[in-house]
């Protein structure tokens, strides 16, 4: 007789369940069941179970299930990790229907103002994720996830990609730390991933490891849509190898700092002027431009400080970042608000570019408006600045 | 029981607790004719001269009252789940020995689960009025004796105004009294804010208590209950637990999906264009409700708009509303905290309403029916736009009414609804109980888009283009059962044990609660 759970259990657990199995030699399955949902779905999760318990081939055991509204595809998750704790060797997957809905790829150079975290483990905060609009979701095996969860957490996100639907943001998850994070990837690459964070990122030879991997399981699935990294710098190190780390790859969208940890690093504490980290700050995005992928900023942690949070992404914008992380649904917009090109810079920009483009017509070498002098880099942002304006409006 | 389908096609008995009731006919279809029912004639010489109504204690008023089995009782919800008193009030029944009565409370709240062991033992015979929390699941497996009788607050003072309900005797709860039995709610250590809900017992009641924690000489200025209508009073130490009465402070939703909701319900409003100067709304005091003033607050300020009522639940976010000039007045139903206390005391533009003055069918006229737009909440809505509030898709019976379906005669109903609880459709196929028909349902704001009811073109012209996400209310349905796993199952009910029935606006019965087969949990 052995003995294996999994899941969460308690009064304040929602959309979620728990899971105990007890093997037995005898005697068959015994199903033990409670659910909040027990007259809408009672049925239908008996019949998951049940279903389940052939498909991994256990036949003799009491099940215990304690049912606090999880969807099916939590469900499943659960059930499949007690399974696999109580037969460590179960190598098999099963895996929920892959909603239609979540065939859309991405693009290298996509908007990517805002990536919404959701931890790996808490599968409730998933089916309205994406009706926050974020440009990403972040489903986080990383730190968010205790480390006795890990298993747990690989399912659950395993899952949510296949079935949750996100709306259209981009679908990214950010492993664990290499090693660790290599084994993440078989999770996640067959299930139309969109972008992998890679965090701590040090050094180049990191993000070979983590593409090889990613192109050996590609070929495997017969996987054909690109997937992105987006490592993520949060040491001293890291900082002075950003460039090598922002080319060692041409999957590459991104580069993004994580600053608690790269302050806890050099010993010093994050503050609100961010003055310990503008070295950090500024020699990213100068290889992350360098490098020709997005800059991309840490989160903003004080969720109720909506006024600190438009300053910080104003002052981010201001440094020549494109993206910033959120923990809260409701940072969203602001952080969208504030990357926007304002009213004043959209108009500035549609005069350099009409300027130009008269300019060429006529044949003349020099672009002036008015007395000043337009040089090309002026252009060349001002077409920036117009792209990301029409970008928004779609 | 014999049952026949009403107007809407529900089952519904014919005779309730050995008394006939007329099925519902449709919106507007009923009105009955004939004299409204008179309370009992009284003369001032039975009462002292010196206006000290003051009995020894609640048994001595209940008996000079005449209490007898099988008698009408009614209390009122005005101290939420604060209530100590009406607990105290069948504490002290049970042992006077009185069996069968009829109680008649405007709302119950879980702190009267205290109260089943009354329905267990024959003190009490049925609730009619609300059956919340733990008496709404007593009541669903068929343990209560009689049948209870669910009704809107408009309802309650339409019911007694007909004669259908006779209140023997009313024991009213209140903050601050004086011996003659003037009362009001808005002072005292239990402050409530107002006592409206007893004020239709006040006056049509054979017998009236007052019971007060806080007994003032004469006059208690000023009453809310007038003491006129009064017979009894009676001092307590305690009507309850003030932190349960009003809550200190309200607060707002932190929950990013409710507060999606309520900004999409204060975007709609502006962009159909019912947010203008001089408008009207309802908002109450549940989480999406007062983020969803707090939204439209914002609006307001940046588009110069000022409203010229705001009916509700009294919040502090409503009084800061009223205080910083942006509506001229608060129509108060019910205070929820302390600054609602405050400002309805000391402020002339923050007015004490009743379910009278704003949804008794029998009244000339009603305020809830003149306002711009009403945002409320539901526990189920279906894709025909009805609306159920009292029980959940396991069929078990959770909640009252409320002024909630009076609120559905506004100029615009809107429904702030997450479309799925957990894995709980709220939007499904057919609501497990009819508590307002489709057609008085205007919109229902969902975290998943707003489903505007396809009779109202206007409204449906007026958001075109504004970028709002608009869908078919199907459409909404469609992916909360995919989401969900499927289409829910029904709850298994008893169709032929109807444990409570649910009364429309006019007094007709628009739908049966059935006994609920099988035990969850």
């Amino acid at each position: 007789m052995a003995k294996a759970t999994a899941g969460k259990q308690g009064a304040k657990v929602r959309s979620d369940c728990y899971i105990e199995i007890t093997s037995k030699r005898l005697g068959g399955i015994k199903l033990d069941f409670k659910s909040k949902v027990d007259v809408m779905y009672g049925e239908s999760i008996r019949t998951t179970i049940l279903k389940m318990c052939k498909f991994f081939e256990l036949k003799h055991a009491t099940i215990l299930v304690e049912d606090y509204g999880a969807l099916p595809s939590t469900l499943m998750a659960r059930f499949e990790l007690a399974v696999k704790r109580l037969n460590i060797k179960m190598e098999k997957e099963y895996l929920p229907d892959f909603n239609k809905k979540n065939k859309y790829t991405t693009t290298k150079d996509k908007l990517r103002r805002s990536r919404l975290y959701l931890p790996g483990n808490e599968p409730k905060f998933y089916p309205n994720a994406g009706l926050h609009k974020p440009d990403g979701v972040i489903l986080d095996l990383e730190d968010s996830v205790a480390p006795t969860e890990k298993d747990s957490a690989q399912l659950i996100v395993r899952n949510a990609l296949r079935a949750i639907d996100f709306y259209g943001s981009e679908r990214m998850v950010r492993i664990n730390q290499l090693p660790q994070g290599l084994d993440d990837l078989k999770y996640i690459v067959p299930h139309n991933v969109h972008v992998i964070l890679i965090p701590k990122v040090e050094t180049a030879e990191q993000i070979k490891e983590v593409d090889a991997e990613v192109q050996r399981l590609k070929k495997l699935h017969r996987i054909k849509n690109d997937i992105y990294f987006m490592p993520i710098i949060e040491s001293a190190l890291g900082v002075i190898n950003a460039y090598p780390i922002a080319t060692a790859s041409k999957n590459i969208c991104a580069l993004a700092i994580g600053l608690e940890d790269y302050t806890a690093d050099i010993g010093t504490q994050r503050t609100n002027e961010e003055k310990e980290s503008f070295y950090a700050r500024t020699a990213l995005v100068n290889a992350a431009k360098a490098a020709g992928v997005q800059a991309i900023d840490t989160v903003f942690s004080d969720v109720n400080d909506m006024d600190g949070l438009r300053n910080s992404v104003l002052e981010a914008k201001g440094l020549g970042f494109e993206g910033k992380g959120c923990i809260h649904p409701r940072q969203i917009q602001i952080v969208h608000d504030a990357f926007a090109p304002t009213e004043v810079e959209i108009t500035k920009a549609q005069k350099i570019v009409t300027a130009f483009e008269e300019a060429k017509l006529k044949g003349i070498g020099v672009v002036s408006i008015g007395s000043k002098m337009i040089d090309a880099p002026v252009v060349k942002r001002a077409i920036n600045t117009l792209k990301i304006a029409t970008l928004i409006k779609k | 029981m014999k049952l026949i389908k009403n107007a809407a096609g529900r089952l519904v008995p014919t005779e309730v607790n050995g008394k006939k009731v007329i099925p519902y006919k449709g919106v507007n279809k009923y009105k009955p004719t004939g004299n409204k029912y008179g309370a009992k004639i009284k003369s001032c010489t039975d009462y002292p001269d010196n206006g000290n109504k003051v009995a020894k204690n609640l048994r001595e008023a209940l008996k000079k009252a005449g209490l007898k089995n099988g008698m009408t009782i009614s209390t009122h919800h005005h101290l939420r789940n604060g209530d100590v008193l009406t607990n105290i009030l069948f504490d002290t029944i049970k042992k006077m020995g009185i069996k069968n009565i009829r109680w008649f409370p405007s709302a119950s709240f879980p702190v009267h689960e205290h109260l089943i062991k009354y329905l267990d033992d024959g003190t009490i015979h049925h609730i009619e009025g609300s059956m919340n929390g733990p008496l709404g699941r007593y009541t669903s497996e068929g343990k209560m004796k009689g049948v209870g009788v669910l009704r809107s607050h408009g309802g309650r003072y339409q019911s007694i105004q007909d004669g259908y309900v006779h209140v023997d005797i009313a024991v009213i709860a209140a903050p601050t009294a004086d011996p003659f039995g003037n009362a009001t709610g808005d002072r005292g250590k239990s402050a409530c804010g107002l006592l409206g809900f007893a004020l239709a017992d006040s006056e049509y009641a054979d017998s009236v208590i007052v019971v007060t924690d806080n007994l003032i000489p004469f006059p208690c200025s000023p009453w809310q209950i007038q003491g006129n209508n009064v017979d009894y009073v009676v001092e307590v130490e305690s009507l309850g637990d003030p932190a349960k009465i009003v809550s200190g402070t309200t607060h707002v939703t932190k929950s990013p999906d409710r507060l999606l909701i309520a900004e999409y319900v204060a975007d709609f409003l502006e962009h159909s264009g019912i947010l203008k100067d001089g408008f009207s709304f309802q908002a109450g005091a549940g989480g999406t409700n007062l983020a969803f003033a707090l939204y439209l607050k914002e609006k307001m300020i940046k588009k110069n708009i000022k409203a010229r009522f705001i009916r509700g639940g009294s919040t502090k976010y409503l009084v800061e509303m009223l205080e910083e000039g942006l509506t001229d007045y608060i129509l108060d139903g019910q205070t929820f905290d302390l600054e609602g206390v405050r400002s309805m005391r000391e402020n002339s533009g923050h007015l004490n309403t009743s379910p009278f003055t704003s949804y008794n069918f029998h009244g000339k006229g009603n305020f809830a029916s003149m306002l711009d737009a009403v945002v409320l909440g539901a526990t189920e809505v279906d894709i025909n736009f009805n609306a159920n509030v009292v029980t959940h898709s396991d069929g078990y019976l959770l909640h009252g009414i409320g002024g909630w379906q009076n609120c559905m005669f506004g100029k615009t109903v809107i429904l702030a609804i997450p479309s799925f609880r957990d894995r709980i459709p709220v939007i499904v196929d057919e609501v497990t109980t009819l508590v307002a028909p489709g057609k008085l349902v205007d919109v229902i704001v969902t975290e998943r888009g707003i489903a505007i009811n396809p009779k109202r073109k206007d409204l449906l012209k007026a958001v075109e283009g504004s970028g709002l996400p608009i869908k078919p209310i199907k459409e909404i349905y469609k992916e909360v059962n995919d989401i969900c796993g499927g289409k829910p199952a029904k709850p298994k009910v008893n169709k032929d044990e109807v444990v409570a029935i649910i009364k429309w606006v006019d007094g007709t019965v628009i739908d049966s609660v059935f006994k609920v087969e099988k035990k969850y949990y």
